[in-house]
C-alpha cells in the first residue's frame, strides 16, 4: 500500500499535483513511483520562464538503471524549479511529496486540475496494476 | 513520469516486466528459479526477469550493496550461470580449437584462464572463464544469456574431438566479493563442510580448488578479491544464511552491474556480440596469436583484421559534469561518431561513467548526445576503480 496525500492529485502517469494558496501549482513524482525507480542518482529540472503543455515532457528523473520522462500535468508556465535536487537527488526518494517536488507551474485554465485523478482513484489505478 | 518505460538495461530480453502493470503476463512467462530464490523473496528482494531467470536486482538499495562490496563483502546468487564440464581425453585440444585463449597457458591443475569463444568472422559468441581441473577435464563457466547457443555451438564443435559436454544445471554458485569476503567465506564454509582451510586460503587469483563437495574459484566480477563457490542446492542455501550471519551483505544483480562498470570488465551483449571481435572490444590481451599453427575458431577473420586495421575501439568515457550515459547514447568525437555500449551511474566516483566504441584515433575530450544536448566526456582507461580505490583522477 502506497502513502498517497488525500489533498492531492495525480495523474495516470504517477506525478502529483499540489494547489498551493498563491494558486501555483507543485509538481513531483508519487511514492509508489520513487519506489519502483529506486535511488535516484539525477533530475534534470526543467528552465524557469517557459510555457508547457499538458503532456509535455519537462523533467527527468534518472535512477541507477533507468532514466524516465516527467510530463507537466497542466499547461501553464514554469514559474520554479526545486534547485536542491541538484546536489540531492535522493530527496525525491525520501519525501516524495514535499521536500522531493520537482518542479512549480503557474496554470492558465485552474479547471485543468479537476481532470486529474483523486487520491482514490490513483490507488485504484495502482490497484489495478498490481492484480 | 512512464513506468512501463523502465528497462533494466542488462541485457534482459524481457525487460521489466513486473512494472508494466502486466503481472499476469509475467506470472505465464515465468522464468527458471535458482535453489536461492526463496530466499531472496524472503528478503524483499525486488525481483527480475535476467536472460529467463527470475533473479534479485537489488534487496531495498542498489547504492549500499555496491558500497559494501567496496568496503567491506557482499554476496551474489550467480547461480544462473551455466557450468559446463567436458570430459575425454582430447578436451585440451578441443578447448585450443574452440578458445581465442590457449588453454596451454594454464599449467598447473585449478588455475583459471579467462576467453571469448569466437564464431568464424571473429565476432563474440560469448566470453567465458575456463578452469584446467585435470587433464581430461576442464569446467567452463558461461553467460546465462547465452545458454542455449552456447550449448549448441560446444556440442557441435566437440563432436570432432569426441569429447563429453555436460552442463550441471543443478549446481549453485555464490560469489562473495569485497575486501573481507575471502575471510567470511571461509569462515562460513567451515560450518558446512570438510576442506582444507589452508588451501583455500592460499589459493592464488584466477584459481580453483575442485573438492567433492565444493568447487572454490578466486575470480569474481566485481575488481574486488573474493571467491565465486559452486556447490550443491542444500549447501549454497546454508552457505548463504552463514555468510549473512557473519555480516555479509546479499547484493542483487543492479550492484553486480555498477560494480562490473567501474572494474572495467566488459558486458556480453553490450559491449561485444557476434559482431564485434575483440579487437574492437578492449580483449586483444585475451587473444592467444601464438603459437601460430593453432588454428582456433575466428583466428583467420582476426587476422584479416589486423592486415586491415581495426577501425573502432572500446574505451571508457567519464562524464564532466551533471548527468547520466546510457547504452546507445551517441559519442562525437574528432574522428567521427561512435556509441555508448554500457553506462550509468558510479557510485564509488559519484558521476556518470560509461563504455564507448568509439573511432580508433579519438582520444581525449568527446561529447555524450544526452537528449539532444551534447556533454562534455572525458576518453579513459576502460578501468575506473579497483580494489576500492579510483584508478582514474576527476
Amino acid at each position: 500500500m502506497s502513502n498517497i496525500p488525500e489533498e492531492y492529485r495525480y495523474t495516470k502517469t504517477h506525478e502529483w499535483v499540489k494547489l498551493e494558496e498563491d494558486g501555483s501549482v507543485l509538481v513531483g513524482i508519487s511514492d509508489h513511483a520513487q519506489a519502483a525507480l529506486g535511488e535516484l542518482v539525477f533530475v534534470e529540472t526543467p528552465d524557469t520562464g517557459i510555457e508547457v503543455v499538458s503532456g509535455d515532457s519537462v523533467a527527468v528523473v534518472e535512477s541507477v538503471k533507468s532514466a524516465s520522462d516527467i510530463y507537466s500535468p497542466i499547461t501553464g508556465e514554469i514559474i520554479a524549479a526545486n534547485d536542491e535536487l541538484e546536489s540531492t537527488p535522493e530527496l525525491v526518494n525520501e519525501d516524495a511529496y514535499e521536500r522531493g517536488w520537482i518542479f512549480r507551474i503557474q496554470p492558465t485554465h485552474m479547471s485543468e486540475l479537476d481532470e486529474l485523478l483523486s487520491a482514490e482513484e490513483y490507488q485504484t489505478q495502482l490497484d489495478e496494476e498490481d492484480s | 513520469m512512464a513506468i512501463s518505460s523502465l528497462v533494466f538495461e542488462i541485457a534482459a530480453p524481457t525487460c521489466w516486466l513486473a512494472m508494466t502493470g502486466h503481472l499476469e503476463l509475467v506470472e505465464k512467462i515465468m522464468g527458471s528459479k535458482t535453489p536461492l530464490y526463496d530466499i531472496h523473496v524472503n528478503a524483499n528482494a525486488k525481483i527480475v526477469d535476467f536472460g529467463g531467470w527470475d533473479m534479485p536486482l537489488h534487496y531495498g538499495s542498489q547504492m549500499d550493496e555496491h558500497h559494501y562490496v567496496r568496503k567491506h563483502a557482499g554476496m551474489f546468487d550467480v547461480s544462473h550461470m551455466t557450468v559446463v564440464d567436458l570430459h575425454g581425453e582430447r578436451t585440451k585440444e578441443f578447448l585450443q580449437k574452440l578458445l581465442a585463449n590457449d588453454v596451454a597457458k594454464l599449467r598447473s591443475k585449478g588455475k583459471a584462464l579467462y576467453s571469448c569463444m569466437l564464431n568464424p568472422r571473429g565476432g563474440v559468441i560469448d566470453d567465458l572463464i575456463c578452469y584446467y581441473i585435470d587433464d581430461d577435464f576442464y569446467r567452463l563457466v558461461v553467460n546465462a544469456s547465452t545458454r542455449d547457443k552456447d550449448m549448441a555451438w560446444i556440442t557441435e564443435q566437440a563432436k570432432d574431438f569426441a569429447v563429453d559436454v555436460k552442463e550441471r544445471p543443478e549446481a549453485a554458485m555464490i560469489a562473495v566479493q569485497g575486501p573481507k569476503a575471502r575471510r567470511f567465506a571461509i569462515s562460513s564454509l567451515t560450518q558446512i563442510i570438510d576442506f582444507d582451510e589452508e588451501q583455500v586460503e592460499n589459493l592464488k587469483p584466477f584459481s580453483a580448488i575442485d573438492g567433492e563437495r565444493y568447487f572454490i574459484a578466486r575470480t569474481g566480477y566485481t575488481g574486488e578479491d573474493g571467491f565465486e563457490i559452486v556447490l550443491h542446492a542444500d549447501d549454497a542455501m546454508e552457505l548463504w544464511s552463514y555468510l549473512e550471519a557473519a555480516g555479509v551483505h546479499p547484493c542483487g544483480l543492479g550492484a553486480r552491474d555498477t560494480l562490473r562498470l567501474e572494474a572495467g570488465m566488459n558486458l556480453y551483449g553490450n559491449d561485444m556480440t557476434e559482431d564485434t571481435s575483440p579487437l574492437e572490444s578492449a580483449l586483444a590481451w585475451t587473444i592467444a596469436f601464438e603459437p601460430e599453427d593453432r588454428d582456433f575458431i575466428g583466428r583467420s577473420a582476426l587476422e584479416k583484421q589486423k592486415v586491415d586495421g581495426v577501425q573502432t575501439k572500446l574505451v571508457g568515457l567519464l562524464l564532466e559534469g551533471r548527468g547520466v550515459m546510457r547504452s546507445h547514447q551517441k559519442v562525437i568525437t574528432e574522428f567521427g561518431e561512435g556509441e555508448v555500449t554500457s553506462g550509468g551511474f558510479s557510485p564509488t566516483l559519484q558521476r556518470s561513467i560509461a563504455y564507448a566504441r568509439i573511432p580508433k584515433k579519438a582520444k581525449g575530450k568527446c561529447t555524450v548526445e544526452i537528449r539532444n544536448k551534447h556533454l562534455d566526456a572525458r576518453i579513459t582507461k576502460l578501468s575506473f576503480v579497483r580494489n576500492g580505490k579510483a584508478v582514474i583522477e576527476l
